[in-house]
């Protein structure tokens, strides 16, 4: 097996004794809500399996090898370990800890391209932009069709994932937007790398429903990507400059908090803190900073919304996002939101908690896997009876609508922001 | 040392994908949920009853051991591999065949999750009794070879209770029944046998288990206590009166704590201890029984008795409970459990005993145990990394189960002996006591072979069980 110039360094020589991997006691509750584990049933593949390598490897009892690395890239980062733990263990900082120390996933045309997307495109909005308006024109000249006819059927799966670029960008004419009506709170937003590019419709409901709801909206022009999907493929240093960004454009303004609509960047963005607790000039900040990041639904909840008028007849379930559930504990404020909605008939699915294979890039990296939580997936939605999901977060979305279309139920996918746009007329 | 025809023999049974060999992925099977750990040569982890069959031929051909594993949550380092050989993982068996609601029983294979049981019938109004608080992870498989209990043992009994036959591979790979479909087949009742041997007497595959219909009323009672022996006096007193709750739990300060930092369930952190006491049943009855557990906790001084005011609270307090032996990693990086039992009425004194030893080795002890069944679990809390810590932590254990024995109790209430206690079964059986079981395990294993180095005393093996992370002590454990 090919063996990476990573595999020299044990952890213990990569400064890596971490406190929590002696908080694991190992009683295995974390097992049955594993989606690998459950599928695999083979105890590599589950959370105390992998912490359990993490720390075979810190005390120098394993190499950091291939099938370490794989054993530990085949995770989802979920984090619905973390939410099964009686010990609280932060499974999520041992392993993004563990796959900084063996790089990124994937063979090594993969890594290097992942790289390359982690330190040149993520960090710059307006290369980002510039790559979507390409995956536009690929896919609006007729190019896609035909390119499609002649890729290999793992290629052409992923070119099928990919959703329709929009015409237009979520490209804010101002910086700070005025509340409708008397004034309640003042937000910054996130725009989001992929949200901005591929969900401006979302951006732009969640900056109506804001306004509407009577906060003043700031949208620093200096933000850029959170970082999430580079610290989750072991990748740190692009990260933390990206946060460092982030934390200096917001906390130029005065806010009350600072409003995420993506389940993944507002996890990240709340653990900043954490990301820069070594960094003396940021490290205050950054705690500062996450102490304000809210999940737009969470905050509306939390805020109170006006009642929304116009009726949206629909029966939805609801898919909590991971990084929603088990990294940000945010289960019923979106719920409550929903239920708010006239019209509105939610019905849960069984275990709306489990992970629907998204998981950022892993859709790619581990195909077969995320098909196979998918399939999963579509099924307990197809029990459910719902017309449509509602799943606030863009990984998840794509997966969800791209499930739909491969496996049925053909269930339309929103946001949560999408609705309770609609609710308060649109724009 | 496996050979490698073994190892080709392996790969052509259950799939290459299914054998495990590598350093990294047999690791983390030298492991359960106990302190003990010793290195799987091999695990193999089949998908049927055929595969596990061929596997314990194709392992007896070879004349390696067997240790069979369920979800390794086990306390005792029962699917430890003491003396190397093959780690038989159940895991992939995990069907529910058949559940048939009119006769109340499903048949299971053993890598089935317990509450996954339950899950499949509540809807229809029923449940599966057996409840250890690792249930969300622990196998029927598992829960068979430890004849496990839990909270609600009290009312519905263990596991051997609930199982009404097994289809069980023997060592030279023949597959039985034990049992069957109704209650009290004739002849030997060998699944009550079965049930608790621990994997030293074959390999279940298939057991009918026994559903029971959900109670019409369920009420949950938290009563918080400034002082233990009034909590402990409180057990025995609603025993006394007749009440056979269908749960009776407490947990100490140190537990509460650790429960309520990992994650709150609504223990108050500053009491000295609490119970948690639940009746199931007719309502009628309920609310009588209730009304006097309440008069009895406030006659020993409960500070505050409260009844949980709906399903949420009641899940919660379960959750908190359920989730104690986790959540004293919060507190410290390791503990050792132990399983002692006395009769109810000694609680009081026991208790005394423990608080003692635990001042006299200078250790923290957390409680937190089925006190209705007088089934402790102190849990001695230390720090693996620290020299020395653990002869006390051990000594500290022994002191505790000789104590449980003088009392009139046992060593082991629900985890089984396996590795960790094997050297204690002495204290509670003699000589003759003890070659009559070996005769019945020869019985069903004449090689030996199925979960060697465990459930007796035996002389030490050839192979290296450690306590993580450094050695064991030479001769401690086996």
């Amino acid at each position: 097996m090919e063996q990476t110039e990573n595999i020299i360094r044990t952890l213990a020589q990569a400064g890596l004794d971490l406190p929590e991997l002696y908080q694991c006691v190992h009683c295995g509750l974390c097992l049955n809500a594993c989606p690998t584990y459950r599928v695999l049933r083979i105890e590599s593949e589950s959370p105390r399996g992998r912490i359990h390598l993490v720390r075979a490897a810190a005390e120098g009892r394993i190499e950091l090898n291939e099938g370490f690395a794989e054993h530990l890239n085949l995770c989802l980062m979920c984090r619905a370990c973390e939410s099964a733990c009686p010990s609280g263990v932060k499974y999520g900082r041992i392993a993004e800890a563990a796959r900084a120390a063996v790089g990124p996933p994937g063979s090594k045309l993969a890594r290097g391209i992942a790289n390359l997307a982690f330190t040149q495109l993520l960090p710059f909005p307006s290369r980002l932009r510039l790559a979507a308006r390409l995956l536009r024109l690929y896919q609006r000249s007729g190019a896609a069709r035909l390119v499609e006819k002649i890729l290999p059927a793992r290629l052409r799966e992923m070119s099928a994932m990919l959703p329709a670029v929009p015409s237009r960008f979520f490209a804010p004419a101002a910086e700070v937007f005025p509340a409708v009506g008397a004034r309640r709170a003042r937000v910054g937003m996130l725009g989001g790398c992929v949200m901005s590019v591929l969900f401006s419709d979302i951006d732009n409901a969640t900056l109506r429903v804001l306004r509407k709801n009577g906060c003043e909206v700031v949208l620093p022009k200096n933000q850029v990507c959170c970082g999430a999907l580079n610290v989750h493929n072991g990748e740190t240093i692009a990260a933390k400059e990206m946060a460092r960004r982030n934390i200096d454009a917001f906390l130029a303004f005065d806010l009350d908090a600072i409003i995420v609509n993506a389940a993944g960047c507002g996890a990240a963005m709340k653990e900043y803190g954490y990301l820069l607790h070594d960094d003396p000039a940021y490290a205050e900040k950054a705690e500062r900073f996450g102490r304000r990041v809210r999940d737009a639904g969470e905050f509306l909840f939390d805020l109170g919304i006006v009642p929304p008028a116009a009726a949206v007849e629909m029966t939805v379930t609801y898919q909590d996002p991971c990084h929603l559930a088990h990294g940000q504990k945010v289960r019923s404020q979106p719920r409550a939101l929903l239920q708010a909605i006239p019209g509105i008939r939610l019905i849960e699915m069984n275990t709306p908690d489990r992970c629907c294979g998204s998981a950022g890039i892993y859709n790619i990296t581990h195909a077969a896997m995320s098909q196979a939580l998918l399939q999963e997936k579509m099924g307990s939605i197809l029990a459910s009876g719902a017309a449509a999901v509602v799943a606030p977060n863009p990984g998840c979305m794509l997966q969800l609508r791209y499930g739909a279309k491969r496996y049925g139920p053909p269930v339309e996918v929103f946001h949560l922001m999408d609705l309770l746009d609609r609710a308060y007329g649109g724009a | 040392m496996i050979p490698g025809a073994l190892v080709d023999e392996l790969r052509a049974i259950v799939g290459r994908q299914f054998v495990l060999i590598k350093k990294e992925d047999v690791i983390v099977y030298e492991q359960d949920g106990s302190i003990l750990q010793a290195m799987p040569e091999i695990v193999v982890v089949p998908a049927s009853a055929a595969e596990v069959s061929a596997v314990v031929r194709a392992a007896g051909k070879a004349g390696v051991p067997i240790v069979p594993r369920g979800s390794g949550t086990g306390l005792a380092g029962g699917a430890v591999p003491a003396e190397g050989g093959v780690v038989l993982s159940l895991a992939r068996l995990d069907r529910i065949l058949e559940i048939d609601l009119e006769n109340r029983i499903a048949v299971v294979e053993p890598g089935v999750i317990n509450l996954e049981i339950t899950k499949a019938i509540a809807k229809d109004g029923f449940f599966y009794a057996p409840d250890p608080s690792s249930q969300a992870a622990c196998s029927v498989g598992g829960n068979i070879a430890n004849n496990s209990g839990g909270p609600h043992t009290l009312a519905y009994g263990v596991t051997v209770n609930h199982i009404l036959g097994v289809e069980v591979v023997l060592a030279d790979g023949g597959i039985v029944w034990l049992g069957g479909r109704v209650p009290d087949t004739p002849g030997y009742d060998l699944t009550g046998v079965f049930v608790g041997s621990e994997g030293t007497m074959g390999i279940v595959t298939k057991a009918v288990v026994r559903l029971m219909r959900a109670r019409e009323s369920v009420r949950t009672l938290l009563a918080v206590f400034e002082r233990p022996e009034a909590a402990t006096r409180t057990v025995v007193d609603i025993t006394a009166a007749g009440i056979i709750p269908a749960a009776l739990e407490m947990m100490d300060q140190a537990t509460i704590q650790a429960v309520e930092k990992g994650a709150p369930c609504g223990y108050p952190t500053d009491a000295a201890a609490v119970l948690l006491a639940e009746i199931e049943g007719v309502r009628e009855h309920g609310e009588r029984a209730m009304a006097l557990i309440q008069s009895i906790c406030r006659q020993n001084g409960a500070r505050e008795v409260r009844l949980a005011r709906d399903d949420a609270e009641r899940q919660l307090l379960w959750k908190g409970r359920k989730g104690a032996f986790g959540a004293l990693g919060l507190i410290a990086p390791n503990y050792y459990v132990q399983d002692g039992v006395v009769p109810r009425g000694k609680l009081p004194e026991i208790m005394a005993r423990v608080a003692e030893i635990a001042e006299r080795y200078g250790l923290i002890i957390a409680n937190v145990f089925h006190a209705g069944d007088g089934n402790l679990h102190p849990n001695i809390l230390f720090d693996m990394r620290k020299p020395g810590e653990l002869d006390q932590v051990i000594k500290a254990g022994e002191e505790i189960l000789k104590a449980c024995v003088a009392a009139g109790g046992s060593i082991t209430g629900e985890h089984g002996i396996g590795l960790e206690k094997k050297a204690y079964i002495g204290l509670l059986f003699n000589e003759q006591d003890l070659e009559a079981m070996a005769r019945v395990r020869r019985a069903f294993d004449g090689t030996g072979r199925f979960n060697p180095a465990k459930l007796f005393p035996t002389p030490a093996g050839c192979g290296e069980v450690r306590m993580q992370p450094g050695k064991i002590p030479a001769g401690l454990w086996i």
